[in-house]
């Protein structure tokens, strides 16, 4: 069974602290991390090959740097893990990505195409389903558990707002998945040593036989026409005191009373 | 690509009617009534989209909220949602009438299938809006939507292809008081019957086992975290949660430390939540957790530290132990 994964490097959000002057995130002192779901992605495609044979290949679009959390891939057990990096990428939005990834699929060769549930710097969640319907294949998004899987098909349980969908599809399909599928492993001293030396295959456009004119930010369809910092009104709160627990409750009540938001 | 594409030929707004077993999510409503504000400028109708088995006696409900027209595609291989049926559909759909402007909630469903729709007509799509802005000149729709947690906002448009797609999320928009006697039409276009294949089927469906509210769509949430201390503490936040009539939400530290279920946790890894009244108790603030929650209308913070970030964002603030203040809160909501 050959089994890709698509995972993202991000800014790593742990490093990031708010500026107290204004409330809004410092970005520059974060380094970069493997978006979180991704991991989960990774793990549930080591599972699945333990489970059905095959091989899992790692695949992320982005700029050299990414060579790092590929490897650290590799130290926890996929078979390959390839760059997919080209300048005429650069700027592309998710319908630009997605294209992109479908086509370094299909160089791969899949049966199964798992995703994070979304990037955690766009929070878009677009590119998982639009890249397997350029790939004109089955997706199955918010997976919590895989239930049953064969040569043919898969059985997912996914996870809605008010509760789980069963979910049944032949295979090649693609699965995005959410953090309470698996608990990921960490990186084996096996899998460590061959990371040390892995150098990833690094594959561009024409390497996947990409079109130009579907890729980059001149050929996405949306524009990010202004970005600003949400700034919040920090330290505006009314402090409640009071002699005792009881009576700060009751300064409370009085106020969300008078709010209206209490009946 | 596509650049020879008459923008003039596009007209219109549509809200896809999302539904569930027969019931609408409220975000349907609060669409229609958005997209009706925008029609106003725009000179344009308002459609609706329902897509369903059975569904075709819901639609005035639809017009009622505001659309000028409800598309109904009524067949038995739509009862459950399918990524592929409905993404086939509504693409089909809009191929042949092209709307300008198409709007969905940021749902699991929106979510999963719009971004489909997307690719099959070619054109973008902007997840999770929040607010939005029309550019008359070249009718664009400014699509505003927080990023990175919530820390950055970014104004997107899609110049150059239509129809301009959005999600949108819930709790954000006001829909407008249903009306029975507006006026609209019903339309049940013929859809490809390929639109019908897919390779995908949905089995079976199993609701959330605990009768509590769904997070997502409370009017009002308390939260615990990791000053709750135990997974037997939580009993004070569902209590204060019960008396107030709201859902009980956690911190990823509660979550990870097993005292409650994934399905309550709000933040960036989370679940995003805008209630009316956002209860937080031994919650630092974290930006991850603030990210989804700092939209509600107003933050209350319960904290024994003063210096405690959450304090950031609320409007009412509490410093002290929350194992004190908490029932308190409880008996004095009882007392009414
Ligand atoms: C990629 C990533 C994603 C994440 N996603 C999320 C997410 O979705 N949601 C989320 O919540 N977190 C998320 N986190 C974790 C986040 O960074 C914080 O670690 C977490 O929110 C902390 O939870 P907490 O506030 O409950 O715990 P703490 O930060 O430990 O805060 C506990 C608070 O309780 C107070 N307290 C203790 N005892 C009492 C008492 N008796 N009375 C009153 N107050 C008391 C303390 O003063 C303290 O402020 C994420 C982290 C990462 C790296
Ligand atoms: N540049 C990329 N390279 C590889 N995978 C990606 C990339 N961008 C997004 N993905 C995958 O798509 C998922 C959803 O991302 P997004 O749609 O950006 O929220 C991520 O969790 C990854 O699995």
């Amino acid at each position: 069974m050959k089994i890709v994964v698509c995972i993202k490097q991000v800014p790593d959000t742990t490093n990031i602290k708010i500026d107290p002057e204004t409330g809004t995130l410092k970005r520059e002192s974060a380094g970069t991390v493997m978006n979180p779901f991704d991991m989960y992605a990774v793990e549930e495609g080591l599972r699945i090959k333990e489970k059905m044979g095959g091989t899992v290949t790692v695949i992320t679009m982005g700029p050299a740097m990414a060579k790092e959390m590929l490897k650290s891939t590799i130290g926890m057990g996929v078979d390959e893990a390839v760059l997919l990096s080209d300048r005429l990428l650069a700027g592309s939005d998710t319908w630009a990505t997605s294209y992109a990834l479908a086509k370094a699929c299909e160089k791969a060769g899949y049966d199964i195409i798992l995703f994070g549930k979304q990037a955690v710097d766009g929070d878009t969640a677009q590119v998982g389903p639009s890249t397997a319907q350029y790939l004109n294949i089955p997706s199955l998004t918010w997976v919590k558990k895989v239930r049953e899987i064969s040569d043919r098909d898969i059985t997912v349980e996914r996870m809605m707002e008010d509760g789980v969908d069963v979910v049944k599809s032949s295979l090649p399909v693609a699965l995005t998945v959410v953090k309470e599928i698996n608990e990921p492993r960490l990186e084996s001293l096996k899998g460590k040593m061959r990371a040390k030396k892995y150098d990833p295959p690094i594959w561009t456009l024409a390497d996947i036989n990409g079109d130009p004119n579907m890729v980059g930010v001149k050929n996405s369809p949306t524009r990010v026409a202004k970005s600003w910092n949400a700034v919040r009104e920090a330290g505006k709160a009314e402090m409640i005191d009071g002699p005792d627990a009881a009576a700060k409750a009751d300064v409370l009540f009085s106020r969300l009373k008078g709010l209206g938001i209490i009946k | 690509m596509a650049d020879t594409l008459n923008k003039d030929e596009y007209r219109g707004i549509w809200v896809f009617a999302e539904q569930r077993r027969g019931q609408f999510h409220n975000v349907t409503f609060e669409l229609l009534g958005k997209a009706r504000e925008l029609a106003e400028p725009l000179k344009c109708e308002v459609s609706a989209v329902l897509v369903g088995n059975g569904i075709e006696a819901k639609a005035p409900e639809l017009i009622a909220a505001g659309a000028d027209r409800v598309y109904v595609v009524d067949n038995p291989k739509l009862e459950h949602f399918n990524d592929e049926l409905y993404a086939n559909v509504v693409a089909d759909l809009a191929k042949q009438f092209k709307p300008e402007i198409i709007l969905a909630g940021a749902t699991a469903v929106g979510r999963a299938f719009l971004p489909r729709v997307s690719i099959q007509v070619n054109a973008g799509l902007t997840a999770d809006c929040t607010a939005f802005e029309l550019d008359m000149e070249q009718r664009n729709l400014l699509q505003i939507r927080p990023a990175f947690g919530g820390s950055l906002m970014a104004k997107i448009m899609t110049p150059e292809r239509r129809p301009q797609m959005s999600t949108v999320r819930y709790k954000v928009f006001k829909a407008i008081p249903a009306d029975a006697s507006r006026k609209g039409e019903i339309v049940k276009p013929s859809i490809k019957a390929d639109c019908f294949n897919a390779r995908s089927e949905f089995l079976e469906f199993i609701q959330e086992v605990e009768a509590t509210i769904n997070i997502a769509e409370a009017d009002v949430i308390v939260s615990g975290g990791r000053g709750m201390g135990s997974g037997d503490n939580f009993k004070l936040i569902s209590d204060l949660a019960r008396a107030i009539g709201g859902a009980v939400g956690a911190s990823r530290a509660a979550v990870d430390s097993g005292w409650i279920k994934y399905s309550h946790q709000v933040g960036q890894t989370g679940k995003t939540v805008s209630p009316k009244l956002y209860i937080a108790c031994g919650i630092s603030g974290a930006v991850q957790h603030l990210a989804g929650m700092q939209s509600s209308d107003t933050i209350v913070a319960i904290n024994k530290d003063p210096e405690a970030p959450i304090f950031g964002v609320a409007k009412y603030g509490i410093v002290g132990d929350l194992f004190q203040i908490v029932p308190a809160l409880t008996e004095r909501i009882k007392k009414g």
